[in-house]
């Protein structure tokens, strides 16, 4: 199991397990991670990467809200999600969409979702995922919460928040870090280092070297992984989380990663990054050193590839047009979640409001 | 409205050498609505800050500067994400004048977009201003034209006291009106009769504005003062009190949900003060007590014509 005493950022030290040629240093290579579990990996990758495609087209289309594209990211979070367990709890921020897939939800809810529907939201409760978070830096604290929880309760299972570096310039992010160190809480802090906040580059959003070292500040590791590398990010997650598990407090992982894209659909990254910038990421982009690893190993070839576009591409357009027909909210619906109960007062201005729109 | 508003910053920073932006992603991006666009190329990047991703630091910190003696005009990217610096605002913006019995102060301008309407994600489409005009020493203004965007905000930069300025997002791209070069100012604490009428009063800000006179327009029978209170904290009472005195029927239009807004409070007061003296209960259209819906569901929830006119003949139909 990976020692993080091993990646002390602060000596600049970073996991990288596969490199972008897909060569693998395999006595690094976490015995969970078979090649099996790998190709399931790419498949979600993938999977995540074709419904961020049809997303930015429905947007363009004005079928689809603004959304945050994982473009070039995606082994953040399909890699780490997978190795978290079943009953684990997973705090997203509003760019891991990822996360549904890796729950093996319905990633309709993602379509539904931007598209202005909060219906979306309500996913089974067993599914241990909490709803998108668009005020950033808000919710590492409720993974900080829910890792408290269980280890109150004795518990071994755990959360994990997804944030970006941006992120850990909010108070929050911070105190959430400072709770679960001092309560040993079975939390798992992950940020996408993905170089941008919108238009704020990673050099000016902290004076810190790396994000990771914000760990060690407050007691725990840290450590930078090479986040398009699905192997580091993997092996990171399943130690941090046995650690967690077993009690022995929470671990920052800093998924140092890349946004190829818009920071939404509604940016246009022309405007404040150098597209040379850009240009040597696409060849670090994490399907493309999967598929070179797998080809390698002769597990993967053209035939497979060109199967699994096929398949992505149905169950993207079979998801599309399950949110398209969901039908859109009623006056019902945007009243009666306010409180367990409607009031007086909610009833009387849902009557008034209905008497406007007879047909809902 | 986003040129006036960034000829406005332009202006005012090339007059006061003093003030300075601050916000994420204002400068080399220009701004989320690109109101501060250019402004990094012009001033430098003394003048136009780029900040960490952290409303409390924004606003906390630019107290700091504005009491050391500079001008800090802040962006918040959307108003839904001043909470995180409600603490600084509340606590310390609004009250540095008063806990220093008027040693220390520090005018600053923290603008925001604000209200709902342009179908944007979950905690975008905030019209909570009642937080604000509930918190003594700070201003609020809302300016419903690109003229009045320009005025009042160059009178906000120039303020002794902090000032917030909403700017409603909705009006941001949809309204087009030729703005004088020169600078001029809008006093703060001062609102405008938008139409004179005799039937009933019309009291609404921002957004609101265009919609009540989008269903006068409908109805050419119906004289209807309409007032425009640019600036909600101060609000300007005798403006309200002078038309009320003459229609005798008040009717007050808001986004932003019913119970503990600025509507509610307006209707106590006229109440109060012409008990009695009213043709017709006042009046209010709001918006409901529950959270903003998602874009698919935003239609409901808005104040739209036929909601002001159910209240209009409900007004002008008793006598
Ligand atoms: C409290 C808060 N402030 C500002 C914003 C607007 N905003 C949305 S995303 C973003 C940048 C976030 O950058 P980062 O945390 O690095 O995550 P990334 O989007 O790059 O994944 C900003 C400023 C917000 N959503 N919430």
């Amino acid at each position: 199991m990976l020692n993080f005493k091993d990646y002390n950022p602060l000596e600049g030290k970073q996991l990288q397990i596969m490199d972008e040629k897909g060569n693998l240093n395999e006595s690094l290579r976490p015995a969970e991670l078979t090649d099996e579990l790998l190709i399931d990996i790419y498949k979600k990758m993938t999977l995540l990467r074709e419904m961020d495609k049809k997303a930015a087209s429905l947007q363009r289309q004005g079928r689809m809200g603004v959304f945050a594209s994982s473009y070039g990211q995606e082994a953040s979070v399909i890699a780490s999600s997978m190795a978290m367990g079943k009953e684990d709890w997973i705090v997203p921020a509003y760019r891991q969409q990822g996360a549904i897939i890796a729950k093996n939800l319905p990633i309709s809810n993602f379509f539904l979702y931007y598209k202005g529907n909060e219906v979306a939201s309500r996913l089974p409760r067993e599914s241990h995922l909490f709803p998108v978070a668009i005020p950033v830096g808000s919710q590492p604290l409720h993974a900080a919460g829910l890792g408290m929880a269980a280890r109150l309760k004795g518990d071994q299972t755990c959360a994990i928040a997804y944030f970006g570096e941006g992120a850990t310039s909010e108070g929050e992010t911070l105190e959430a870090f400072n709770f679960a160190g001092v309560y040993k809480a079975n939390t798992i802090f992950f940020c996408e280092n993905n170089q941008w906040a919108i238009s704020t580059p990673r050099l000016r959003q902290t004076a810190a070297k790396t994000i990771a070292q914000k760990g060690v500040a407050f007691g725990f590791d840290g450590i930078q992984v090479d986040g398009n590398d699905p192997f580091a990010v993997f092996a990171a997650t399943l130690a941090a989380r046995k650690r967690a598990a077993e009690g022995e407090g929470p671990t920052l992982i800093e998924s140092f990663t890349y946004r190829l894209g818009d920071h939404t659909s509604a940016d246009s990254a022309k405007k404040y990054r150098d597209p040379a910038e850009v240009e040597p990421w696409h060849d670090k982009e994490p399907l493309l050193r999967t598929r070179l690893y797998l080809t390698q190993k002769g597990l993967w070839d053209d035939q497979k590839e060109e199967d699994l576009a096929n398949e992505v591409y149905n169950q993207v357009g079979i998801a599309v047009a399950e949110a398209e027909k969901t039908p859109n909210q009623t006056i019902d619906d945007i009243f009666d979640y306010t409180f367990a109960e409607l009031t007086p007062t909610l009833q009387e201005q849902k009557s008034y409001l209905k008497q406007f729109y007879p047909e809902t | 409205m986003v040129q006036a508003l960034n000829q406005a910053l332009d202006q005012e920073m090339a007059a006061n050498p003093n003030v300075v932006i601050m916000g994420e992603d204002v400068g080399h991006d220009g701004g989320v609505f690109r109101v501060t666009d250019g402004l990094i190329q012009k001033y430098g990047e003394k003048r136009v800050l780029d900040t960490p991703l952290a409303e409390a630091g924004i606003v906390g910190t630019a107290l700091g500067m504005s009491v050391y003696g500079l001008r800090p005009v802040v962006e918040i990217q959307f108003f839904g994400f001043t909470y995180p610096a409600f603490q600084e605002i509340v606590s310390h913006v609004a009250r540095l004048r008063t806990r220093t019995r008027g040693v220390y102060t520090c005018p600053m301008v923290i603008r925001t977009p604000y209200g709902i309407g342009i179908k944007a994600l979950e905690h975008h489409s905030e019209s909570t201003e009642a937080y604000f005009t509930h918190t003594p020493g700070i201003k609020v203004v809302v300016p419903s034209s690109p003229y009045d965007a320009k005025g009042l905000l160059i009178s906000a930069m120039r303020s002794e006291d902090p000032v917030l300025f909403l700017e409603p997002s909705r009006l941001y791209r949809s309204i087009k009106q030729e703005v004088p070069e020169t600078v001029y100012e809008i006093p703060l604490g001062k609102a405008k009769i938008l139409k004179q009428g005799t039937d009933l009063t019309i009291v609404a800000w921002g957004s609101m504005l265009r919609m009540v006179m989008q269903t006068l327009s409908k109805d050419q029978n119906l004289s209807a003062e309409v007032i425009d209170l640019r600036t909600l904290s101060p609000l300007d009472w005798d403006t309200i009190f002078t038309s009320v005195e003459k229609t005798r029927r008040l009717l007050i239009v808001a986004e932003a949900p019913r119970l503990g807004g600025l509507a509610s409070d307006i209707s106590a007061t006229v109440s109060e003060k012409f008990h009695g003296k009213l043709k017709a209960p006042v009046e209010r259209v709001t918006g409901f007590d529950i959270t903003p819906p998602l874009p698919l569901g935003e239609h409901l929830y808005m104040v739209d014509e036929k909601r002001i006119l159910k209240a209009i003949k409900k007004l002008t139909h008793s006598s």
